[in-house]
């Protein structure tokens, strides 16, 4: 088991043939993805080292049967590229891309919401998805994830930084813990998928014994997760929140700090997910740390 | 992307949002002239990104010639809170019979565009917010749907905006709307929103905070970025397309994503250091961001050591160590370098920096993020 994707996902990269698309769709298939066919208006007919370009998402849709998409276009072109694989019958859709401007994130995410509400948007500025062994969408270096172990204890990882994001992959890799699915839900004003989706399914997932959260400052995200895991999760947990000495930020202005009502310091962040029982480390090696004695624990 | 007062009001004009007659001076008699055809009595305000500008004597009526010469006189050059007034905005004065609140953000946690507004305007909202939170309407908008005419009636009145300025602030609440939205903003704030005696609705105010993401759809934001205020080593930065931040300290950060790079402070911050910098290279940087950034962090005086962290997703490891190398060619860095590396390619890149013969006095190589922060922080000390 692993959450969202596993073996059996088949997808397609819409924007194969760009750079970006060619570099990580290939290394996603040589991982053993099953990376199934490409999109790219124009191209249709034409191939990316083996794999089948298509004109568009649906003709991909009905001639590969995919069922999850790595969007990986450019930010101007990304919003319509994640509609039409909403609408191409999609359900499970990962956007890398960084620099989609706030509202086009705002109206994307709710057309998803009101039109297509059985699809999984995750991203976009996102690195992907990894279930260590079975299925690669993104931009994760797949050599820095541990398999995870047929008898277990397995980690899951959901973390809203990239680079946070190998950083605690390498960690467990480090110590040796086998990693159920590992999720970065990007760092961007309007994600798709919170960490409260992850949390849900990690929790539901027989796989996955314990998770390890990476957040950072600003927002209130952690703050929900923590009254969610307070709630919902019973599984161990340990977390890593970055920016305790970052330079304040571009300031949102008046409004904006009403509307996080005190909310976003590291501190904040820590002391929530703290009271939810979750053992929060200084830095990622330290959570790393305090996953490894809950692992020991387990077993 | 912050404006000034001036600037969110003539923004605000593009979408028919009722402002002040007037207009930005950076002399004394650039401001009497500005005076002269708006017409007395005039405001003279300094031009500052900081609250309190009132009560630091940066706002000031004058009601001829003479008295805005004194008045423009003692505020160009003032400082704010440490804010150099450039610029005063100098507009005719507006007799204000009551005073509201009206703005526009995106609500993070519930995805949605939010709508604050309310009849006690002119003070700090967050005041307003604090001891009378009922005074505030909140609502929150699908962007989907966007705001009609309808809805905007309709939260004019559950704010309790008395009866006669009702249509009024329903007007500038639709049209602010579409100012946020199509004008791409992350905030679009008007305090206060008045009623004149004569019963019109009008934006005394300004604040505006742009999008950085929708500049490829904004080209007349360009005039806006001409005065934005970032010291040398931001404006560096900024050229070479990096995300920057100058801090005090005397470690010199690089990393890749905002997220390692701000891991990358608490820790040099965790074992007795000080970073000089915030510094992300971003996804997929090359030989010559890399190289960019260290030109950037050799321009800061304060920095003793440079410590590179980079944890390769897009980032490809061997493009960093390029990067290093050239720059290593290109400019004389005064300070040496900690470097660790991980991730896509990191073994190709470590081989490169190997095989480059540069001296260990000028660039060692650690396995860990803490071990490359204790190495970097000693070198500083």
């Amino acid at each position: 088991m692993a959450i969202f994707v596993d073996q059996n996902t088949k997808v397609i990269v819409q924007g194969l043939t760009g750079g970006q698309g060619k570099y990580h769709g290939l290394r996603n298939k040589a991982y053993g993805t099953q990376v199934v066919a490409g999109v790219t208006p124009g191209k249709g007919g034409t191939d990316v080292e083996g794999i089948p370009v298509y004109n568009s998402v649906a003709e991909a849709v009905s001639a590969t049967g995919a069922t999850a998409s790595f969007v990986t276009v450019p930010p101007k072109a990304a919003s319509a590229a994640i509609l039409e694989a909403a609408a191409a019958g999609i359900t499970f859709i990962v956007c890398i891309t960084e620099g989609i401007p706030a509202q086009d994130e705002a109206r994307t995410y709710n057309t998803l919401v009101r039109d297509y509400p059985k699809v999984r948007l995750l991203g976009p500025n996102c690195p992907g998805i990894i279930s260590p062994g079975k299925c690669n969408i993104g931009i994760t270096a797949g050599e820095i994830a541990e398999l995870p172990s047929a008898t277990g204890p397995n980690v899951g990882i959901v973390s809203r930084s990239g680079t946070l994001t190998y950083q605690a992959l390498y960690e467990l890799k480090q110590r040796g813990i086998g990693v159920s699915t590992c999720v970065g839900i990007g760092g961007d004003p309007v994600p798709g998928t919170s960490f409260i989706d992850c949390l849900r399914e990690f929790q539901a997932d027989p796989e996955t014994h314990a998770i390890i959260m990476i957040g950072e400052i600003g927002g209130s995200a952690e703050e929900e997760a923590a009254e969610f895991i307070k709630a919902n999760v019973t599984k161990p947990m340990s977390a890593y929140i970055a920016g305790v000495t970052a330079p304040a930020g571009k300031k949102m202005g008046h409004a904006g700090a009403i509307v996080s009502g005190g909310k976003g310091t590291a501190q904040g962040k820590m002391d929530a997910l703290r009271a939810a029982g979750v053992k929060v480390g200084q830095n990622p090696t330290e959570a790393g740390s305090l996953m490894a004695e809950i692992v020991a624990g387990l077993k | 992307m912050d404006l000034f007062e001036y600037q969110g009001k003539q923004y605000f004009a593009r979408f028919d949002i009722p402002v002040s007659r007037g207009n930005v001076a950076v002399t004394v008699d650039e401001a009497v002239a500005a005076a002269d055809a708006a017409g007395y009595p005039v405001v003279v305000k300094a031009q500052v990104q900081v609250g309190g500008r009132g009560k630091a004597g940066g706002i000031k009526l004058a009601n001829d010639a003479a008295e805005v010469r004194t008045h423009a006189g003692n505020i160009l050059g003032m400082d704010i809170k440490g804010h150099l007034v450039k610029r005063v905005w100098v507009e005719n004065a507006s007799d204000i019979a009551e005073e509201y609140y009206a703005s526009f953000t995106l609500d993070r946690g519930a995805k949605k565009h939010l709508l604050m507004l309310s009849k006690e305007g002119g003070v700090e909202i967050e005041e307003v917010a604090a001891k009378n939170p009922a005074a505030i309407l909140m609502l929150h908008i699908d962007p989907v749907d966007g705001l009609s005419a309808a809805a905007a009636a309709k939260a004019a009145v559950d704010a309790k905006i008395p009866e006669k300025a009702q249509a009024g602030v329903a007007d500038i609440l639709v049209k602010l709307y579409r100012c946020f939205v199509e004008g791409d903003c992350d905030l679009a704030e008007i305090n206060p929103l008045i009623l004149k005696p004569t019963g019109e609705v009008h934006a005394l105010d300004a604040k505006v905070s742009l999008d950085a993401n929708a500049d490829f759809r904004h080209p007349e934001w360009e005039e806006f970025k001409a005065t934005e205020e970032l010291d040398a080593r931001e404006k560096l930065a900024r050229e070479k397309g990096l995300q920057y931040i100058g801090l005090d300290g005397t470690v010199g950060i690089i990393a890749n994503g905002a997220g390692l790079a701000m891991s990358t402070l608490d820790v040099v911050n965790q074992v007795g250091g000080t970073a000089a910098n915030f510094l992300d290279i971003g996804g997929g940087a090359n030989a010559d961001l890399m190289a960019g950034a260290l030109e950037v962090i050799n321009s800061d005086k304060n920095v003793k050591s440079i410590f590179i962290n980079i944890f390769g997703g897009i980032t490809r490891g061997e493009e960093v160590a390029k990067g290093i190398v050239e720059a290593l060619g290109r400019v004389d860095l005064r300070a040496p370098i900690v470097i660790r590396l991980d991730g896509t390619n990191a073994e190709e890149g470590r081989e490169i920096l190997k095989n480059a013969g540069i001296p260990e006095s000028k660039l060692t190589s650690k396995p860990t993020m803490l071990e490359a922060a204790q190495a970097a922080v000693a070198l500083a000390k």
